[in-house]
C-alpha cells in the first residue's frame, strides 16, 4: 500500500533538529522524499507498523507533528505531479543509472 | 501473489554502490547519483566497472537480493549467493528426480513442448498479422509435427533431438520476422554473438537467466541442476530449463520489437576485432528500458488463473515446479502462451 508521510518538527532547539534528521532517515528506509517533509512509502503492512513505530519513537509529542495518508494499493494513480524534480516510482520505473 | 520488485541496472562506469542503513546508495566519486529503499529492489545488475561495498553484498545475501556482475557488453560473471532458502527436502527431491531418467523425461518433455508451441506461436502471429506466406506456413506446420512426437519421446537424448529440430526450424525462418534494413539473422550464434540479431538475443537471454537463477533460489531450489540441460560446472541447468519455456515468447518477441520499430538500428552495436559484435552503450540503456517496461505488462498465468505481471513469470514457474517435485502437482505445467 501506498503511505503519505508528512511531519513537523519544531526545530528551534539542537535537540529538535536532531529530531527533524532522524525521522527523515526513518522515512528514506522505506520510501522517496518527494519534496521537503514529505515521503512517499510503498510498504506491505508489517512493514508499516515497523515503519511507524520507529518515527513514534523519535517525534515529541508536544511540539512535532506526523501525519499519515493511506492511498491505498492503488495509490500511485491517485498522484499528480507538475513542475521540478519528480521522483521515480521505485518499484515501476526502470531504474538504470 | 508476490509483489514485483524492481530491478536496479547500473551501467554507470567507476560507480560505487553501498548500504546507508536500509537504503541502497549509488554514488560517483563524491556524488550521490541515486539511494534508494532496498525493500523495492530484487536484483541488482552491474555492468563493467562497477563496485560494491562487501557491507551492501552481505545485505543482498541476507535479504535474498540477487547481485549479478556483467562485462560491459553483457557477458555474465558472476552472482552473489546468500543463504540458501528454503526446504532442504525440497531440494533433496530435486537431485533425486534428476537421476531418475523417467522422472526427468517428464519435466523436460513439459518444458520442451511448451518451447515448441511458443516458438510456434510467435511465428502464427506473423502470419495472421502480416498474411500467409509459404516459408512461415511449412515452418508452422512443420514445428506442429514436431510437437506430436514430443507426445511421447522414448529418452532424454531422443527429446533433446526433437528440441534442436524445432529449434533449427523456427531459426531457418526467423529472418522473415526481421523488418528492418540491415538486420539479417543467418542462424544462432553465440559465444560471442557475430551479428546484431544474435547479439540483442543473446542479451536478452542472459538477463532473463539471471532472473530465472534468483526466482529458483528464492522458492528453494538448486538452479544448477535440471533436467532437460546436463549437469555442467558452473551451467545453471534449472534456470536454462525455465528458460526454454520463455526465450520465443518474451525474448525473442522484444527484440523483434525493438529491431522492427527501429527503436535499434545497427549503428547501435559495436563490432570488435575478433568478429564479436556488442550493443553500444546507449543502446543497452534502451533494451534495458524496453525490458523493463515488458516486466510491467499485465497478462493471465495459463494455469495459475491469476493476473500477473511478466517479470513475476519466471517466479511462478519456479513455485509451480516446486510443488510438482513437493508431490502436490502430478505434472509440471510449462508456460505455454494461448
Amino acid at each position: 500500500m501506498l503511505v503519505l508521510i508528512t511531519y513537523d518538527v519544531s526545530v528551534i532547539t539542537s535537540e529538535g533538529q536532531r529530531r527533524l534528521r532522524h525521522i527523515a532517515k526513518v522515512c528514506v528506509d522505506y520510501g522517496m522524499r518527494v519534496q521537503n517533509s514529505v515521503f512517499e512509502c510503498e510498504v506491505d503492512p508489517a512493514q508499516f507498523t515497523f515503519l511507524k513505530q520507529k518515527l513514534l519513537d523519535i517525534y515529541h509529542p508536544d511540539e512535532d507533528s506526523l501525519r499519515f495518508y493511506f492511498l491505498g494499493k492503488k495509490g500511485r494513480q491517485k498522484v499528480e505531479h507538475y513542475g521540478a524534480k519528480p521522483t521515480p516510482d521505485i518499484f515501476r520505473d526502470s531504474l538504470i543509472i | 501473489m508476490k509483489k514485483l520488485q524492481n530491478s536496479l541496472y547500473v551501467t554507470r562506469q567507476e560507480s560505487y554502490l553501498h548500504k546507508e542503513r536500509e537504503t541502497i546508495v549509488i554514488k560517483q566519486g563524491k556524488d550521490k547519483l541515486a539511494q534508494f529503499p532496498a525493500h523495492a529492489v530484487a536484483n541488482i545488475f552491474c555492468f563493467g566497472q562497477i563496485s560494491v561495498s562487501p557491507f551492501l553484498m552481505g545485505y543482498c545475501g541476507e535479504q535474498g537480493i540477487g547481485l549479478v556482475f556483467f562485462t560491459e557488453y553483457g557477458k555474465f560473471l558472476a552472482r552473489i549467493q546468500g543463504r540458501q532458502s528454503g526446504n532442504v527436502l525440497l531440494r533433496r527431491e530435486q537431485y533425486r528426480v534428476s537421476d531418475k531418467d523417467a522422472l526427468c523425461l517428464d519435466i523436460a518433455r513439459s518444458i520442451v513442448l511448451a518451447k515448441i508451441a511458443n516458438s510456434r506461436r510467435v511465428l502464427q502471429r506473423e502470419v495472421r498479422n502480416k498474411g500467409a506466406h509459404p516459408a512461415l506456413d511449412e515452418a508452422i506446420a512443420r514445428l506442429a509435427n514436431c510437437l506430436r512426437r514430443c507426445e511421447r519421446p522414448d529418452s532424454l537424448d531422443v527429446l533433446r533431438g526433437l528440441e534442436g529440430e524445432a529449434a533449427a526450424i523456427y531459426f531457418g525462418v526467423f529472418n522473415q520476422l526481421l523488418k528492418q534494413d540491415g538486420f539479417e539473422f543467418k542462424g544462432r550464434v553465440r559465444r560471442p554473438p557475430t551479428d546484431p540479431v544474435n547479439a540483442l538475443l543473446s542479451f536478452l537471454y542472459t538477463l532473463v537467466t539471471q532472473e530465472i537463477s534468483s526466482a529458483l533460489q528464492g522458492v528453494g531450489l538448486d538452479p544448477y541442476v535440471g533436467y532437460l540441460h546436463v549437469d555442467r560446472p558452473g551451467r545453471v541447468g534449472l534456470a536454462l530449463d525455465i528458460l526454454e519455456e520463455f526465450r520465443a515468447w518474451w525474448c525473442d518477441r522484444l527484440a523483434l520489437t525493438l529491431i522492427n520499430r527501429k527503436e535499434v538500428k545497427t549503428s547501435d552495436f559495436d563490432i570488435e576485432a575478433s568478429g564479436a559484435v556488442r550493443l553500444k552503450e546507449d543502446a543497452r540503456r534502451k533494451v534495458l528500458v524496453a525490458y523493463q517496461e515488458k516486466k510491467q505488462e499485465e497478462i493471465s498465468h495459463p494455469f495459475l488463473n491469476e493476473k500477473v505481471q511478466v517479470g513475476l513469470l519466471p517466479h511462478c514457474q519456479a513455485l509451480i515446479l516446486a510443488r510438482h517435485l513437493r508431490g502436490d502437482l502430478q505434472h509440471y505445467p510449462p508456460f505455454s502462451v494461448r
